[in-house]
């Protein structure tokens, strides 16, 4: 009986400690290369709070934080077209307090934005962090006129094309293709139909492709290890690529790179809701945005940010995008609930196909 | 001695409990979600939906087939490529070098699959090792394709699960006692009778116990199609990845899953029973 005791009150004292713990942890869900180890470092330095980090992307935070029904993380980094419909359907993000975020420190017309597309029933359930392209990566000694998303299906280019089968890329064939799928978001019927069309131009062109790449280092080592020459890509890692390798470059498709901004949300329950807020003021202040920026070579939301930015920041994104490119930029408007389902069964066709 | 079963009972609970926490009620918990269907009025009902999914729409029990096929091939191709092995280390080679030899097979598992399987890639890939060797002597003048094929992820998928069918058949080698094979030898049998009568039958047990190891972890394997598989590599654990996060339909994907569970282990019961063996023999 009283090892019994002893053992109870042992395991009392290590959960318990346990929760004292976590007071002073922050357990961040997030991209690769989203938290810098030096703003890490600076953060817990700064705050005394300690930082743990989980990678991840929109699909797996998505399953993560519904599976524990927003429990586990403190503060998770979704993109902002990804967030409506799963609130609607799952609450698993509490409200943004804006009046404990730096609003000043922000991009006006980006956190509006993300405002608009993350609100359900007048709650807003994000605060912008960082933003970017999807478009090509070519090796341009290579390929030098693969210039638009047709080139994915392009019989030039056979044998050395390579994309990564999720939605964007449906999205992006669409347009490719001439359509406007984004205008079809409040007509499932047509948006289906659209998809099928998508569907059968990606089977026709799968004879050319090399491989599909799946995560952002396969991304990095296809066209890197010049087994492939047209890729699609997000534009933060072709400028790190063009780094390397002069050769290979960012360029913003001629029927429109896709724009994509992640966020920062709050699970609903978040275990350290102050911490959270201290690190989003913490990550999007100027000196701290840009130091992201320049490594990793994404745009901000932080409006100070410009100032710090290295040179060759400005010349990747002047290389990369005309002025008209920048005015033909498809921004994700949010995604309407049950279209991934429509979504899910071309991609497996596809990957099913010969 | 009731001193001594409320001990082991005591020491019973956290056993059950774990087992119950950690498996029954996931899995009871995913059976029942798997009966779940989102009716078009958005409404969750109990139906059999999720199951008859898979048979009426023909990519699903297509793919099925397909994994189930192919882990059928790679676990005889484990088999042929193992036993000699398995053979050498045991009745050939000496005690105390099969130990340093059963250490190096080892190695691959403590790296990790993932980093094993980049390792694969850089070997052979387009501008890979294999292929740069190979140009450079003169043997060909183009690369070989080999990455991202059928061919890179049958090796991939052969060089994780080797080692669960070297262990088994060799554990059941080292019992075979050497004087049936010299007795067999000194009566005049062939190598090939000695083989099939004596060695082959013997280690029965080791090979079907290896081989329904082998089979479960390649039908279940995820990564090794995903990464070194090409463009039409679809593996059934791929829907069911795909049923979780890409659509974000949990019924969908448990049913499959369980889908998964029942087919794969009625495989393994139908090749029990053509071989002739017993699963508590094969166990042992």
């Amino acid at each position: 009986m009283r090892k019994l005791l002893v053992l109870i009150s042992t395991t009392a004292l290590l959960l318990s400690s346990s929760l004292a713990i976590s007071q002073q942890t922050l357990r961040v869900l997030t991209w690769k290369g989203y938290a810098p180890a030096k703003l890490v470092k600076a953060f817990e330095e700064e705050t005394g709070i300690k930082v743990k980090l989980t990678y991840s992307n929109n699909e797996e935070m998505i399953a993560k934080l519904r599976a524990t029904r927003g429990a586990g993380f403190d503060i998770a980094q979704p993109s902002q077209d990804r967030i409506a419909f799963v609130q609607k359907k799952y609450p698993i993000y509490q409200e943004i307090d804006f009046s404990k975020v730096n609003t000043d420190q922000l991009i006006t017309s980006m956190v509006d934005a993300v405002k608009k597309n993350t609100a359900v029933n007048g709650k807003v359930y994000a605060v912008p962090h960082c933003y970017g392209t999807t478009g090509l990566i070519v090796n341009k000694k290579l390929a030098p006129d693969a210039n638009d998303w047709s080139d994915l299906w392009n019989e030039k280019y056979a044998g050395k094309i390579s994309y990564r089968l999720k939605r964007p890329l449906l999205i992006a064939t669409a347009f490719g293709m001439g359509k406007d799928p984004f205008a079809l978001y409040n007509d499932k019927k047509a948006y289906k139909a659209l998809m099928k069309e998508v569907e059968t131009k990606l089977i026709e062109g799968k004879k050319y492709v090399k491989n599909y790449w799946t995560s952002g280092d396969t991304q990095v080592e296809i066209i890197k290890s010049g087994d492939a020459n047209v890729i699609s890509g997000w534009d933060g890692k072709g400028w790190t690529l063009h780094k390397t390798n002069p050769d290979i470059d960012f360029i913003a498709p001629k029927s429109g790179a896709l724009g994509w901004i992640d966020t920062f949300a709050i699970p609903a329950k978040s275990k350290n809701v102050e911490g959270a807020y201290k690190w989003i003021n913490f990550m999007l202040a100027p000196k701290n945005a840009a130091y992201f920026t320049n490594k990793e070579g994404y745009g901000t939301a932080s409006k100070g940010a410009t100032e710090f930015l290295n040179d060759e920041i400005k010349a990747n994104f002047s290389r990369s995008f005309t002025k008209e490119d920048i005015d033909n930029i498809k921004w994700h408007p949010p995604v309407p609930e049950g279209f991934e389902k429509i979504e899910a069964k071309v991609l497996d066709r596809i990957k099913a196909a010969k | 001695m009731k001193k001594i079963n409320s001990i082991f009972y005591l020491l019973l609970i956290p056993v059950l409990a774990w087992l119950l926490i950690s498996i029954v009620v996931p899995h009871l918990d995913l059976l029942f979600k798997s009966f779940r269907f989102e009716n078009d009025d958005g409404l969750m009902v109990f139906s059999f939906n999720n199951y008859l999914a898979f048979f009426e729409d023909d990519i699903y029990w297509l793919t099925f087939v397909k994994t189930a096929l192919y882990s059928i091939a790679v676990t005889l191709l484990a088999f042929l490529v193992t036993f000699p092995v398995a053979f050498y280390l045991t009745k050939v080679v000496a005690k105390k070098y099969s130990r340093f030899m059963v250490l190096l097979l080892l190695i691959p598992i403590w790296i990790g699959e993932l980093v094993t399987l980049y390792g694969w890639m850089i070997l052979l890939s387009d501008n890979g090792v294999i292929n740069q060797f190979l140009i450079s002597s003169g043997i060909i003048d183009a690369p070989i394709e080999m990455l991202y094929t059928h061919f890179s992820m049958t090796i991939g998928l052969l060089y994780m699960s080797m080692l669960f069918m070297i262990i088994p058949m060799m554990s059941a080698l080292d019992s075979l006692d050497d004087s049936l094979i010299e007795a067999a030898s000194d009566l005049g049998a062939s190598k090939w009778t000695i083989f099939r009568q004596i060695i082959i039958p013997y280690t029965v047990p080791g090979i079907v116990s290896g081989g329904i190891i082998v089979f479960m972890l390649v039908i279940g394997d995820y990564v090794a199609p995903n990464i070194l598989g090409g463009k039409s590599s679809l593996w059934f654990t791929e829907q069911i990845y795909n049923q979780f996060l890409s659509t974000f339909n949990w019924n969908e994907g448990a049913a499959f899953g369980f889908l998964l569970l029942l087919l794969s282990s009625s495989i393994v019961w139908l090749a029990l029973k053509l071989t002739g063996q017993k699963l508590d023999r094969v166990g042992s």
